[in-house]
């Protein structure tokens, strides 16, 4: 083989290659990301059930019903609600009237049925999706931090005071 | 005092950087020695000065000093020790710190150990290097300054965030840091040949213990993280394709393949073009990775820093960087001589496949992690790219890469023979074959695929032993000589099969893990039994104890098998009182290299509590495999070769590379 053939056989496979993972990359990106959106786009978007995105706001305080094997409550983000069940241990750092973000899907009902639910990762820290998005929607309370910064928390599954 | 003289230490390090980025290479240009050695002396004193002021903050953590805002936010008087000195680095401007020591530690090594570089190389790298460390400087002298002290002084922290008390963490950034950090080693080793305009063998042979070093450094620290995300978190996850998880696998692709390609460079001459821009793309990978994790752009359990003015200085730094490093590339890289020629099929020929998916699939990591943030710039629209993203693109492009590794290394350079490899492989493939059969009959449930993957990890596994059997004869001689054989043999080759090997142990761990796990989750009141895979498990009760700066609710498991008692286990929540946040401490046993998993939910008010308890088989391979490979780069960097052959002055060297084909 010449140098010029040699080089083409090389050009030619990386060529397959990077086509091989540009389709994967292109199938992948039509169907396994994931959407986020609050309970006000959610009821704007009309959200076709049995899709997945995923929600985020606050968890509404006096909503939080807790089971043996999990909790159904309601997220809110100042303009509508979305009834949330959820099967499963919920995080640490679950509590009423702070942020949460959970990923599942609709059902026919329009309750959302979550698989993960992630709370807020300590007490200064707010899930940026929610923090934009209630900001943008106007909601954003400036002492919401301070108040965090407080001890102030809702209800959680938690008692006593483990 | 302390603080001013470790703020002053570090003021004086960035002067010493701005001389050393350019004395040196005003006297590589000009030809001069005593301009080009002032680079050496401006490292060491780099170094000591950065290291002086690195222990000022490590002492105001340890006085516990709260009128340094540092100490106030990531300390508390009743914090442990060892988490008073780790929580220096458990911070945004901390971390920055320790990520300033490392870059001058590698460049004070590269000063005290590089006697044997040519002068102006040496001035030329040393030079690059002190650009890096004068923008990281700045960075840190401008936007995060770690020695600002607070007008009032309060009387107690606020202590380290509890996810962050743990032993995994203390060692965790570190580790992370040496890896990214030493990438930039082959980064200035890079630019200076692109200045120098001249390129040979011997240059792979100086950066190919660099990158090795930096490589074995970043696998351990990945494994290391996801091991604590696995036993911290309390979700028994091992890999989440989060964002700042990406930003470290990224460079460990790139560096993964530059390592190879400087193999080709250095026996063969070839690949030079391809090798340069590889350093360079792994080290901007690991700026990318600093950018990501430091800026707050991400939405993720990691990102503990939230400062725009922060975001937008790093951004500035890695488009100066990588802008600069591929306009440099771009204007000179043609004028580099082409190397060896080598046939498709050939051992080079392999290593360019590896280095073809390596890069591929760092790519589609790239995209998988940046789209959504352009999306989000571009458009306004919020979406995660999460696990099912990763394991259509990033699985399908690395199965064939691992088809391919046992064949590498049976190749020989130049013209290789795939049907003689192929027969070579044989015996690893009916390995493979066999393990399939046994997993499809053993397995009940899970993929179809799964017995397929535990095969190609046998393979790979095997493949690795049948290579040392094939060298060191063992089929065809006694043992004895065998054995003399296998003491002869390259220290590189048993690396290479170390590391090799360490890929199907840990895809065994992953692929067991993922398909046969089993998990209970609900509640249990005192005195139930749960039964999962085999095991018993009791509650015997709950009860509450008392940290040094926690309060935490323990819950007393026992666990028999079979009516023997095994083991107790003790998963516990803890409160820290500092922060009015609350950590998972989960209780692992292992068995074997396989796992049970508690981990604790909330109580209820009937005196139950909810549990997690999962059995996950052979885990403990999934972290077993980056450390044997890791074993293998430090074999592969103890080998003479690597020690003996960098001395000698690239011109000397060629001629003997010449005269040794």
């Amino acid at each position: 083989m010449t140098r010029k053939q040699r080089r083409l056989t090389l050009i030619g496979c990386s060529l397959a290659v990077l086509a091989f993972a540009a389709g994967l990359v292109l199938y992948a990106l039509q169907d396994s990301i994931v959407f986020f959106s609050t309970p006000s786009m959610a009821a704007e978007q009309h959200i076709a059930p049995g899709k997945r995105f995923r929600l985020g706001g606050l968890v509404q305080p006096g909503s939080l019903v807790c089971r043996g094997d999990g909790a159904s409550f309601e997220v809110a983000d100042g303009g509508a609600k979305l009834p949330v069940s959820y099967h499963g241990l919920l995080p640490d750092l679950f509590r009423e009237g702070q942020g949460v973000v959970a990923e599942g899907a609709l059902d026919a009902s329009g309750t959302f049925h979550a698989e993960t639910v992630l709370a807020k990762h300590d007490e200064t820290y707010m899930p940026k999706d929610v923090a934009d998005a209630l900001k943008k929607q106007g909601h954003w309370k400036d002492d919401y931090d301070s108040k965090l910064a407080a001890g102030i928390s809702g209800k959680s599954c938690a008692h006593g005071d483990g | 005092m302390i603080a001013e003289a470790g703020h002053y230490a570090l003021v004086l390090a960035l002067a010493l950087a701005l001389i050393q980025s350019i004395v040196p290479m005003l006297g590589a240009r000009w030809g001069d020695p005593a301009l080009m050695n002032v680079a050496r002396s401006t490292a060491l004193a780099q170094l000591l000065f950065v290291a002086a002021s690195f222990a000022a903050l490590v002492t105001l953590h340890v006085t516990s000093d709260f009128s340094v805002a540092n100490v106030f936010e990531n300390s508390n008087s009743q914090q442990p020790m060892i988490y008073k000195i780790t929580g220096v680095w458990g911070n945004h401007e901390g971390s920055m710190l320790l990520w300033v020591l490392i870059l001058a530690l590698f460049g004070g090594l590269v000063a005290a150990f590089g006697n044997n570089l040519p002068l102006s190389l040496r001035a030329n790298v040393l030079g690059v290097q002190a650009w890096i460390a004068g923008a990281f400087y700045l960075f840190i002298l401008i936007t995060s300054n770690p020695f600002l002290r607070i007008q009032n002084p309060p009387i107690d922290g606020r202590g380290l965030n509890p996810v962050l008390q743990d032993i995994g963490l203390a060692v965790h950034p570190p580790m992370l840091y040496l890896g990214y950090v030493g990438f930039s080693i082959s980064f200035s080793f890079a630019i200076a040949a692109l200045i120098e305009g001249r390129i040979d063998p011997a240059w792979a042979r100086w950066v190919r213990p660099w990158t090795l070093m930096a490589w074995i450094f970043l696998t351990l620290g990945i494994a290391m993280g996801s091991y604590w995300a696995y036993y911290e978190l309390g979700w028994g996850g091992w890999w989440f394709w989060d964002p700042v998880e990406n930003a470290s696998l990224m460079p460990w692709l790139a560096g993964t393949a530059l390592l190879h390609s400087a193999l080709v460079m250095e026996k063969r001459n070839a690949l030079k073009v391809w090798t340069i821009l590889l350093s360079i793309l792994t080290f901007s990978l690991s700026l990318l990775g600093t950018f990501l994790v430091r800026s707050g752009v991400l939405t993720s359990v990691h990102a503990f820093a939230n400062d725009p003015t922060r975001g937008v200085f790093i951004l500035l730094i890695l488009c100066v960087f990588i802008g600069g490093s591929l306009s440099l590339f771009a204007g000179r890289a043609s004028s580099l001589k082409q190397g060896g020629l080598f046939a498709p099929i050939s051992r080079e020929g392999a290593l360019v496949l590896n280095n073809l998916f390596l890069t591929t699939a760092c790519a589609t990591v790239f995209i998988g992690t940046l789209y959504p943030l352009a999306l989000e710039v571009l458009t306004g629209d919020k979406i995660s790219v999460g696990a099912p993203f990763f394991n259509l693109t990033f699985g399908p492009l690395f199965v064939p890469l691992m088809v391919a590794v046992p064949f590498g290394p049976m190749l020989a350079w130049k013209r290789g023979d795939l049907y003689g490899a192929a027969q070579r492989l044989m015996a690893a493939g009916v390995a493979a074959l066999i393990a399939v059969a046994v997993a499809w009959a053993w397995a009940r449930g899970g993929s179809a695929l799964a017995p397929l993957a535990i095969g190609l990890a046998i393979f790979i596994v095997a493949g690795a032993v049948s290579d040392l059997v094939e060298r060191i004869g063992l089929l065809n001689n006694p043992v004895a000589i065998s054995l003399r054989r296998a003491r002869g043999l390259p220290r590189s080759i048993w690396g290479t099969a170390f590391a090799h090997a360490g890929i199907g142990v840990a895809l065994i761990g992953i692929v067991c893990e993922t398909t046969w796990n089993s998990e209970f989750i609900g509640t249990m009141k005192p005195d139930d039994v749960i039964r999962l895979a085999g095991y018993e498990l009791k509650l015997d009760g709950l009860s509450q104890q008392l940290g040094p700066n926690y309060r935490e609710l323990v819950a007393s498991f026992t666990v028999s098998s079979g009516g023997e008692r095994l083991a107790a286990m003790t998963p516990s929540k803890r409160n820290f009182t500092a922060r009015g946040a609350s950590t998972t401490e989960a209780a692992l046993l292992s068995r074997g290299v396989s796992q049970l998993y508690i981990s604790l939910g909330d109580p209820t008010p009937d005196g139950a509590i909810t549990v997690r308890i999962y059995h996950k088989p052979l885990v403990l391979l999934i972290w077993f495999g980056p450390v044997l490979m890791a074993w293998g780069g430090l074999l592969s960097l103890s080998d003479r070769r690597l020690r003996v052959g960098a001395p000698k002055p690239a011109k000397a060297l060629r001629g003997g590379l010449q005269a040794a084909e």
